[in-house]
């Protein structure tokens, strides 16, 4: 039996769809039976991210509607043993479909999946409600930002009164940088606001932009970037296992060790 | 603290970060709360309107918050006392 994950935020544009992908092809790189579903139905864009986008012939609204079996619309990542896409129709609404129908498709993929990933609208309307129907659990995706973090919060809230527990928060574009010149929110600040467990950060990185221009999630890439490893951590933890944060305010210079002891740039 | 932070305090100039921080606090308490500061101002009124039944209250240096103490939300309300009404 398997899990069903959604990743959530409130806000968009903080990077669910990208932190969707990456965690799939991360999964699936450990021998993990995957599927990623695309609920954002009207504005899919799992599809081209993960370079499938030419591939789609049945989608998530043709399942429910049982114009077709969920196997037949389950596109295999040809590139990955073990992984799969769902997509998400694109000229219908999030109205087509109903909390009580993804709770039934998500428990029909638990059978066969080990883990089933729903990358879920922004907002907190009915394209949420459905998102978050048949989880398990939730990842709760933010940028370093006042608004992100703002409706990140509400978001937990929301999970919390619909009865999802042990949400954890991935921190999305963190810019070391901005932290230690004082012009950004710190891990710890976040933390410290949100009350939540934290999955992991994920560093700012143009590789992302890349790779996603190319439609290859940056966690494919075996010795590739730190965002890919960051990605590749919070796979490892979501299995369970207990994996070290990156820390990305390494001095590596002695300049830059005697301005951290003199107090600049620490 | 250290050198750096010592230096922008002096300058009076604050991290931007913590400006954020702060920030978010405050929307987030309100958030949390469901209290807009329109709905603060309707209790403010209501206070002032009790508390005037026993004491004078400057109403100008009246001012009512809602802040995060250790976990749960505080409704903080400092009314200025100018007499005590004799009645009572």
């Amino acid at each position: 039996m398997g899990e069903v994950i959604v990743i959530t935020s409130g806000k968009g544009g903080v990077g669910k769809t990208t932190t969707a992908a990456n965690l799939g092809v991360g999964m699936a790189l450990l021998n993990k039976k995957v599927v990623l579903i695309d609920a954002d139905i009207g504005l899919r864009n799992l599809d081209v991210v993960m370079g499938l986008e030419n591939r789609i012939v049945y989608d998530l609204v043709d399942v429910v509607e049982g114009r077709c079996r969920t196997r037949q619309a389950l596109i295999r990542d040809k590139r990955y043993e073990n992984l799969y896409l769902l997509p998400a129709a694109q000229t219908r609404d999030k109205n087509a479909v109903s909390p009580e129908q993804m709770r039934k498709l998500c428990e029909e993929l638990k059978e066969e999946f080990d883990y089933v990933f729903v990358d879920c609208p922004a907002g907190i309307e009915q394209g949420f409600r459905n998102a978050i129907a048949g989880a398990d659990k939730a990842i709760i995706v933010t940028t370093p930002e006042v608004s992100a973090v703002r409706d990140a919060d509400r978001i937990i809230g929301l999970l919390e009164a619909a009865g999802l527990r042990g949400s954890r928060l991935l921190i999305n574009r963190l810019r070391p940088e901005m932290v230690k010149r004082g012009d950004m929110l710190d891990i710890d600040d976040i933390l410290e606001i949100l009350a939540i467990d934290l999955i992991g950060v994920v560093p700012d990185d143009e590789k992302i932009i890349i790779s996603t221009n190319r439609g290859e999630p940056v966690a494919a890439q075996e010795n590739g970037s730190l965002s890919g490893r960051a990605y590749r951590n919070i796979v490892r933890r979501i299995m369970g296992e207990e994996v070290p944060f990156l820390n990305f305010y390494q001095n590596r210079s002695l300049l830059g060790r005697l301005k951290k002891l003199i107090g600049f740039g620490g | 603290m250290n050198l750096k932070a010592l230096l922008k305090a002096l300058m009076g100039k604050q991290d931007s970060k913590d400006v954020a921080k702060e920030r978010l606090r405050l929307v987030l308490v309100h958030d949390r709360a469901s209290v807009s500061p329109e709905f603060l101002d309707i209790i403010k009124e209501e206070i002032i309107r009790v508390i005037s039944k026993y004491m004078e209250i400057d109403e100008g240096n009246t001012v009512i918050q809602m802040h995060r103490n250790e976990g749960t939300a505080v409704l903080e309300a400092n009314l200025a006392v100018k007499a005590i009404r004799r009645t009572f």
